[in-house]
């Protein structure tokens, strides 16, 4: 088959590798239709995740028909399906507590050991992520081997596109998720550091959840405009001093709740950056939390912080003091999809939830290395990248 | 009902592991009544257990005890989780047993063992018979974990670093990191217990761990 592969730093190729195979008797393989390039896999395409190995297949948001299944597999031939980028067992302590990333049966015994040294524990297992998380083929293919079928996929409808439900892989999920996590009451103010795909789903997920005000927060104007036609304020960083508006917009209080989604490689935000840029360099050393820092400042007293964006080791200079004395509940973690699908596909299918208006390229999966680059160096009108496999080539 | 027989070691196991008792209170009590300093498990502190190597290690199953000690106790379930064993050959029903266990080169080593204590359901504790190459005794131990968390099981094994031609090979075997073995087969087990299957990040069927170490 065809498929996406690592090769280094902004080296990424579509290539002929071996098509998947049933292995476990819950598997089963899914021929994909629709697959996505998201923000985290940059930090694979920038090289700031360890454990990504030259000919590795990437790709977490994906969906397509099941071709094959293995002989414990609930899903039947011809169906259509969502995978979640969370590889989840269904039937560990921390499944059963639907708290599915943290999954302790997805991630191969013989990876487990990177992340346990780093963490405490191991991570569960992830799709096209890095070896630390399995380090299992992921959807930027023609086909996909699916582990754990009768837990992870949701079958959706026939009468919904899949420009409509793929994003219940990930980034819908991971948005709705970090609203949750910011615990919204209804007369609450929510600032939201950036407006990329996941920052605008929070923001329209901490709308549906009945938020007072919700503030977007970033510096390319297309994207800030995505978020006002949501109903969200804007707040340009470039132009506009942060702390200070947020402040003046919350009366004086600071925010209730903040929302961090820009993640590990938050450029701009803080003048210390060049300092974690340059530990970034020699592995796993500092995340540029810069976002993070300045939510921290800008929230109130006894206010919520929650971190979808993407942090993969340690950080500097981390406003701890402010964290104590303000007295923050902060939250954040891997997306839980399987403990969201259902419900977000019933607000999909009554019209509560759009995701279509986010999607700015659709290229074949041949195409998939400029969606990369373009994704990166293009932000503002790149907002998001769907490839397809069968799409023909328009050179 | 409970099976004993002559232990060489049963101090060592039981310095270095756990204490059984029946009840809340009991338990309670019993982890409070530490033999040493603290209450951590003995296999946790640097110390020396004389001519023999001890590691320890823990895993919580959302499964049933009862389910879990009689899969551990049909010995011949043990290759599919415990990545060194080649093979368990039972002898008769009282748990005499030969495992054959692999060594570098291709090789295999076997090594006799007896069942040297048993409690249904809560313990199986083994030991290589007298002049095995291997010199071993192992102790799986099975506790209800608290709410629905399901069962501690908790996998001692004591081992004297062997001496001679075989030994050395074996005891290379060995230090592969025994801890890291103990920890890896463990978690093999709690996948194979709940979810029935052990993962695999692998495309095809021939890039599995399996197939790897079948083509040598
Ligand atoms: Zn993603
Ligand atoms: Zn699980």
């Amino acid at each position: 088959m065809r498929a996406l592969t690592w090769h280094g730093t902004r080296d990424v190729r579509v290539e002929t590798v071996d098509d998947p195979e049933i292995i476990n008797p819950r598997d089963a393989i899914v021929k994909i239709t629709s697959t996505a390039i998201c923000g985290s896999d940059l930090h694979l395409y920038d090289g700031v995740i360890p454990g990504v190995k030259p000919g590795d297949v990437l790709g977490h948001e994906f969906m397509g028909e099941v071709v094959d299944t293995g002989r414990d597999s609930t899903l039947k031939k011809g169906q259509r399906v969502v995978v979640p980028f969370t590889i989840a067992c269904g039937g560990c302590f921390h499944c059963k507590s639907q708290q599915y990333s943290a999954c302790d049966n997805s991630n191969p015994v013989e990876k487990q050991d990177m992340s346990a040294t780093l963490y405490g524990q191991p991570m569960s297992g992830l799709f096209g992520y890095s070896h630390l998380t399995g380090g299992y083929s992921g959807g930027q293919a023609e086909y996909v081997r699916v582990p754990f079928s009768d837990v992870g996929p949701i079958v959706v409808p026939d009468h919904l596109e899949d420009e409509k439900v793929l994003f219940l892989s990930d980034i819908l999920p991971t948005g709705w998720m970090a609203a949750e996590n910011a615990d919204i009451q209804p007369d609450d103010t929510v600032a939201v550091w950036g407006c990329g795909p996941v920052g605008l789903f929070a923001i329209q997920s901490a709308i549906v959840m009945g938020a007072a005000r919700v503030i977007g927060i970033d510096h390319y104007p297309h994207r800030l405009e995505l978020a006002r036609k949501l109903g969200a304020d804007i707040v340009n960083f470039r132009e506009t001093d942060v702390r200070e508006a947020l402040l003046e917009m919350s009366g004086g209080i600071g925010v209730d709740a903040v929302i961090d989604a820009v993640g590990m490689e938050s450029h701009g935000f803080a003048i210390d950056n060049m300092l974690d840029v340059a530990k970034q360099k020699v592995g796993i050393g500092a995340d540029r939390a810069s976002a993070l820092k300045q939510a921290i400042l800008a929230v109130r007293f006894g206010g919520k912080v929650s971190i979808p964006g993407v942090y993969g080791g340690m950080t500097d200079k981390w406003p701890l003091g402010a964290m104590m004395e303000k007295g923050l509940q902060i939250r954040g973690g891997q997306t839980h999809v399987q403990k969201y699908t259902k419900d977000l596909l019933a607000k999909i299918e009554d019209g509560t939830l759009d995701t279509t208006f986010l999607i700015s390229h659709r290229l074949p999966l041949e195409d998939a290395p400029r969606g990369y680059h373009c994704f990166k160096e293009e932000q503002d009108s790149w907002t998001k990248v769907v490839l397809k496999p069968g799409m023909e080539t328009t050179a | 009902m409970e099976r004993e027989t002559r232990n060489r070691f049963g101090g060592l196991l039981a310095a270095a592991g756990v204490t059984l008792s029946a009840g809340l209170v009991a338990s309670f009590l019993a982890r409070r009544r530490a033999w040493h300093g603290d209450d951590a498990p003995g296999y946790t502190q640097p110390r020396s257990f004389g001519d023999y190597d001890v590691t320890g290690r823990s895993v919580t199953i959302r499964e049933p005890r009862q389910k879990l000690y009689e899969f551990w106790r049909d010995f011949a379930n043990l290759p599919r989780f415990m990545e060194n064993l080649e093979e368990v050959r039972q002898q008769g029903d009282d748990g005499d047993s030969v495992w054959v266990i692999k060594a570098p080169a291709g090789r295999s080593v076997e090594v006799e063992t007896k069942i040297a204590r048993e409690e249904p359901g809560e313990l199986i504790a083994w030991r290589s018979v007298e002049g095995s190459d291997i010199d071993t005794e192992g102790r799986v131990t099975f506790e209800d974990a608290p709410g629905e968390r399901g069962t501690r099981v908790k996998l001692i094994i004591a081992y004297k670093p062997p001496a001679g031609e075989v030994g050395k090979r074996v005891a290379k075997l060995f230090q592969r990191e025994p801890a890291i073995q103990a920890r890896h087969d463990l978690k093999r087990f709690k996948m194979l217990m709940e979810t029935g299957e052990i993962a695999t990040s692998a495309r095809t069927a021939d890039q599995t761990r399996a197939a790897q170490q079948e083509n040598g």
